[in-house]
């Protein structure tokens, strides 16, 4: 075997553990503090109609390409309606459907949507728009203020920011005034902006949305432009002429259609309503897995039934635990009963907590100990003789568990946790070397399984750990990887320092 | 601790009995019976072997098996570290349903047939399956050892590396040890001179002891008897049995001389402490061997270069 054949496989077991958890980390964006918490929105958009007699048909444009954010979660609540979410022009719609209604409905349409800076619109590069026809004396308008705009810009983006200017303090030009009519909103403005943006053939277009703040219950859409520059899309503020989004713009759709289109129905209202919370980011992360299909890493335990991975959470604890035996017994040279038996005991700790898991610990092996004392006098065969302590294990049990109860203590409760067949197994362990090695031996065995498992309790308990073991479960790798290579090593244990000391004394 | 050689549980594990002692071969050491007879086919000198109890039912015919034999040792095929071993030195004359100890007290029979009974059970075997009791001669210790020893039976443990005797110790039973030779029971360990056979001092719980607890007696300085035969018949067990690194347990009877009481794959490291001498060094040096040779010519080499003043 060569030497550096376990080094190696260590080697390939880290990389490999160690790359799925810096792509789920870096990229998926999973999150290694067990305590993280992501800022989602939850947006919805109620729409309040009032049903004539028939059919009823209703469709509001709901976000698509959504720059800045995306979509964790959405939800249509309609009593009575089908509806279907479909791609439009302009982003996406859902149309609500029904055969006959009558009277007051509302339909609820519900987002959530968390920050996500990797999201961009991602159209094609739209055709050069053709020049408008808006007739006379429109025409005109236009043109000479478009020849206006284009000497005084170098580029789209200028050009864009020198008609917005333009356009809002409008009443100083005659031309303006023609184009805009007379009071203007800041929609009709945007509107009348794109138009310009046409005749100097630049792809532009209105696009609606919502700055997100908490708890706001009635939300008002904001119109903004959008320009398109032959690279990107670029964003500017109708109202300002600056260039970019605001910080928390959530683009509802894009275009000059209506947000919402009834048919059959009167007295249409949209009301916004905005909520921010917070969530796992591992739910995030999870969807985002999802999007880009990122194969193995999409397999999750976070898809398993939640019971199945209430278990998962401590059995893979597990090995954690049992690296830290190995560490104990084949570095630090600890002793202890069974070779895994003080991770079975930390688990149980867990329950129990520390202190109220050593003292109940203590007491069953000791009372444990003293029954297979008197068993020993009996001249039981092996396998009843366990059996007996196996069920006295059970009794001590039950009884430690009502006594604690009578007098309050509810921990005590919590006895019925620890593994009975393993602490049978240790009763019957320690008693055997209690006889055949002295007390002295067996009692330093106990203490050494007992510190193990409270050194395995503390790390197992560590929120780091269980929370990594748990989002990473490729980690485990690492430390299969780090279990391989303690089981080549040739080094002396700690404790063997000091046994060998007479040597090394007599040798210098 | 390096520099001085001192071979670690780790390293022992990895490059000596994984590297030398293949697996398959354990169960010839692991169970006495097999190992037994594997030397009986060979020759060799063990201790008479007066039956072998295999099942519960087997437990009446004890008293036939051990009639006519005053003294006598129960061990289970499957031991460990001389637990379960039961040594019986004569009977009460009164009534032979009693049997003495080593300490003096007495057991009955039905005790005994319940440890018998332990015994098959595998409360002693290394896996927990069922086992076999071994039922076999008392030794009568060789006089050497007689001003040295409380009770029971000392033996002479010898590590055999690849047929080359590299260290060896006298194991003497104390109080505390109830009359086994192990070390971890309390027993203690007194280092040999390989190249004369002579004691040097004791281990006793991993510290060294000049006289043994007991007695009072000076360890040092006993010239073991027989002790070119004795690492004969110890190196004779690497063919036997194919181990490389071997700890083989010899008792010296007052009768038959050396004889092989048990093997074992898997020999603890307090020897170490009991020659106050590292044994990494001595493993290496047969390493750098060739390992060809007779077993005479490996004995030679090992009288020749491990004696106790070269290392000091």
């Amino acid at each position: 075997m060569s030497h550096f054949q376990v080094p190696l496989l260590a080697l390939f077991l880290v990389l490999a553990g160690g790359s799925l958890f810096l792509y789920k980390y870096r990229v998926l964006g999973f999150p290694v503090q067990p305590d993280a918490e992501t800022r989602v929105w939850t947006v919805e958009a109620m729409v309040n109609l009032n049903a004539g007699p028939g059919p009823v048909k209703a469709s509001l444009h709901i976000p698509g390409l959504t720059p800045g954010f995306a979509i964790l979660d959405e939800n249509f609540v309609s009593r009575g309606f089908g509806f279907n979410p479909r791609y439009v022009r302009g982003g996406r719609e859902v149309e609500w459907h029904i055969r006959r209604a009558r009277g007051p409905q509302t339909l609820y349409y519900r987002a959530i949507v968390y920050r996500e800076p990797e999201q961009r619109e991602t159209d094609t590069t739209p055709p050069f728009p053709p020049k408008p026809e808006l007739g006379e004396p429109f025409n005109t308008a236009m043109e000479v203020l478009v020849d206006e705009l284009r000497s005084q810009s170098a580029d789209p983006a200028s050009y864009t920011v020198e008609l917005l200017k333009r356009l809002a303090d409008g009443r100083s030009d005659q031309n303006v005034e023609l184009l805009l009519g007379p009071a203007a909103s800041l929609l009709d403005r945007a509107r009348t902006a794109t138009t310009l943006l046409a005749a100097a053939r630049i792809p532009a277009r209105l696009v609606r949305g919502i700055i997100l703040q908490d708890r706001q219950r009635k939300a008002v859409l904001v119109p903004w432009l959008e320009i398109h520059d032959g690279r990107g899309w670029t964003y500017f503020d109708p109202e300002t002429g600056s260039q970019g989004l605001p910080d928390n713009f959530l683009l509802w759709w894009s275009g000059t259609d209506p947000l919402v289109e009834i048919e059959g129905a009167r007295d249409v209202d949209v009301k916004f309503s905005v909520q921010s919370n917070v969530t796992d980011p591992v739910v995030i992360a999870q969807r985002k897995a999802e999007r880009k299909r990122a194969g193995l890493a999409s397999f999750s335990i976070f898809d398993l039934p939640i019971q199945t991975q209430a278990v998962y959470a401590i059995l893979l604890l597990v090995p954690v635990g049992a690296l830290v035996v190995i560490v104990l017994r084949n570095i630090i040279g600890v002793q202890t009963f069974g070779t895994f038996m003080p991770v079975l005991i930390a688990l149980a700790f867990r329950e129990t907590q520390l202190l109220w898991g050593v003292l109940l610990f203590s007491v069953l092996v000791a009372l444990g100990l003293a029954f297979r004392f008197l068993l020993e006098r009996l001249r039981l065969l092996l396998v009843p003789r366990l059996g007996a302590v196996l069920i006295i294990v059970v009794l001590l049990m039950l009884m430690t568990s009502m006594l604690s109860h009578q007098l309050g203590f509810e921990i005590g409760l919590s006895v019925a946790l620890f593994p009975m067949v393993i602490l049978a197994m240790t009763i019957e362990r320690m008693s055997v070397v209690w006889e055949e090695r002295g007390s002295r031996e067996a009692i330093q065995q106990g203490l050494g399984s007992l510190l193990v498992a409270m050194i395995c309790y503390l790390v197992m308990g560590l929120s780091y750990a269980e929370h990594l073991v748990f989002v990473f479960p490729e980690l485990l790798l690492v430390v299969l990887a780090v279990t391989l290579l303690i089981g080549r090593y040739t080094g002396y244990r700690l404790v063997e320092l000091y046994r060998f000391r007479d040597i090394r004394q007599s040798n210098g | 601790m390096r520099q001085c050689g001192v071979l670690g549980l780790n390293e022992r594990n990895i490059e000596y009995i994984q590297k030398y002692n293949a697996r398959a071969l354990f169960p010839l050491v692991d169970n006495k019976l097999q190992t037994k007879q594997l030397a009986l086919a060979a020759g060799m000198a063990v201790p008479e072997l007066y039956g072998v109890l295999t099942s519960h039912h087997d437990i009446r015919n004890f008293s036939k098996i051990v009639a006519g034999h005053p003294g006598f040792v129960i061990k289970p095929a499957h031991g460990s570290g001389g637990d379960g071993i039961l040594v019986i030195p004569g009977r009460r004359t009164r009534s032979n349903r009693y049997y003495q100890l080593i300490d003096g007290s007495f057991i009955s029979e039905p005790e005994i047939g319940h440890h018998v009974s332990n015994i098959i059970s595998g409360q002693y075997s290394l896996v927990g399956t069922r086992d076999c009791a071994l039922v076999e001669r008392c030794i009568r210790v060789d006089s050497t050892f007689e001003s040295l020893c409380y009770q029971g039976v000392p033996d002479i443990r010898v590590i055999v590396f690849s047929g080359y005797p590299v260290i060896a110790m006298a194991r003497l039973p104390t109080r505390r040890s109830r009359g086994k030779a192990n070390l971890h029971q309390g027993a203690v360990g007194i280092g040999i001179d390989l190249a004369t056979g002579t004691t040097l001092n004791g281990v006793m719980d991993e510290t060294v002891v000049r006289e043994h607890p007991d007695t009072g007696v000076p360890v040092k300085g006993l010239a073991i008897p027989q002790w070119e035969e004795l690492l004969l018949l110890a190196a004779s067990c690497y063919p036997l049995t194919s181990l490389g690194y071997l700890g083989v347990d010899i008792i010296l009877d007052r009768e038959f001389g050396p004889l092989i009481l048990e093997l074992n794959a898997r020999p603890g490291l307090n020897i170490q402490i009991a020659n106050q001498c590292g044994l990494r060094n001595r493993l290496q040096l047969v390493e750098a061997q060739n390992g060809h040779g007779s077993m005479e010519e490996k004995v030679m080499f090992s009288r020749e270069h491990f004696s106790s003043t070269e290392y000091g």
